[in-house]
């Protein structure tokens, strides 16, 4: 599954995208995202406050917590400041 | 029509071009954003855009198509750039044509504040002393874009 972060969170994390092997207890996005916490520092901090993320699942934003399986892109970045 | 490009654009010629022997149309509207000098009262230099190739081109189609539904449009293109952008540079377009003025006023309105709170771009303006500030959303777009729900 490809994960891709924008804007302050890409700079933040210095990446703008990967690709991971999802791990077997990973079955949600609130898993997910408390996976990514779990990594680093540096993701635990880019993670801890959710108000200021955007999430989109294979290019449709999300607001709920979702199942994975199938799912190829995800997507985190901060509100957009567009227009 | 959607555009996301990094060129420039010129709106007189595409207003041109969106209206040129289609008699049908009776009122056009256009709306150009601009990089301006000044946010949240700091000097700015320039300004770059970054968006997410892909989602971005589909949220800006389905805010037409929600547009094309609402109001009676003959023509709509909104067209948004990304990249480095200098002092006065033109940013986003959205041009609204039809028969009668009311629908390409409000659609163009519309499409503005909608894609302001939905299309995945972000701004990132530099100073002159080359400091850089990712811009925050502001209450008062999305006071906007909630008004037409």
């Amino acid at each position: 599954m490809k994960i891709l972060y924008f804007a302050w969170l890409r700079a933040q994390l210095g990446m703008a995208e990967e690709t991971i092997s999802l791990p077997e207890d990973v079955n949600n996005l609130h898993d997910l995202i408390d996976w990514l916490r779990a990594r680093s520092d540096v993701f635990y901090a880019a993670f801890s406050d959710m108000d200021v993320i955007r999430i989109a699942v294979d290019q449709e934003y999300v607001t709920e917590n979702v199942p994975l399986k199938g799912v190829r892109e995800i997507a985190f970045f901060p509100p957009v400041t567009g227009g | 029509m959607v555009i996301v490009q990094e060129a420039t654009f010129d709106t007189g010629t595409e207003i041109k071009h969106l209206t040129d022997r289609n008699t049908q149309i009776g009122a056009v509207v256009s709306f150009t954003g601009l990089v301006r000098d000044f946010n949240d009262g700091s000097a700015i230099q320039s300004l770059t855009l970054e968006h997410y190739p892909g989602m971005t081109e589909k949220e800006l189609e389905k805010i037409e198509t929600q547009a094309l539904e609402r109001w009676d449009l003959t023509e709509s293109l909104i067209i948004h750039r990304y990249g480095k952008m200098d002092l006065g540079d033109p940013i986003v377009l959205v041009i609204t044509a039809s028969a009668h003025r009311k629908d390409a006023f409000e659609a163009a309105a519309f499409l503005m504040d909608w894609l302001k709170t939905k299309a995945p771009f972000w701004k990132l303006e530099e100073n002159a002393s080359g400091n850089q500030n990712w811009v925050s959303e502001r209450s008062s777009d999305i006071d906007a874009a909630e008004e037409w729900e």
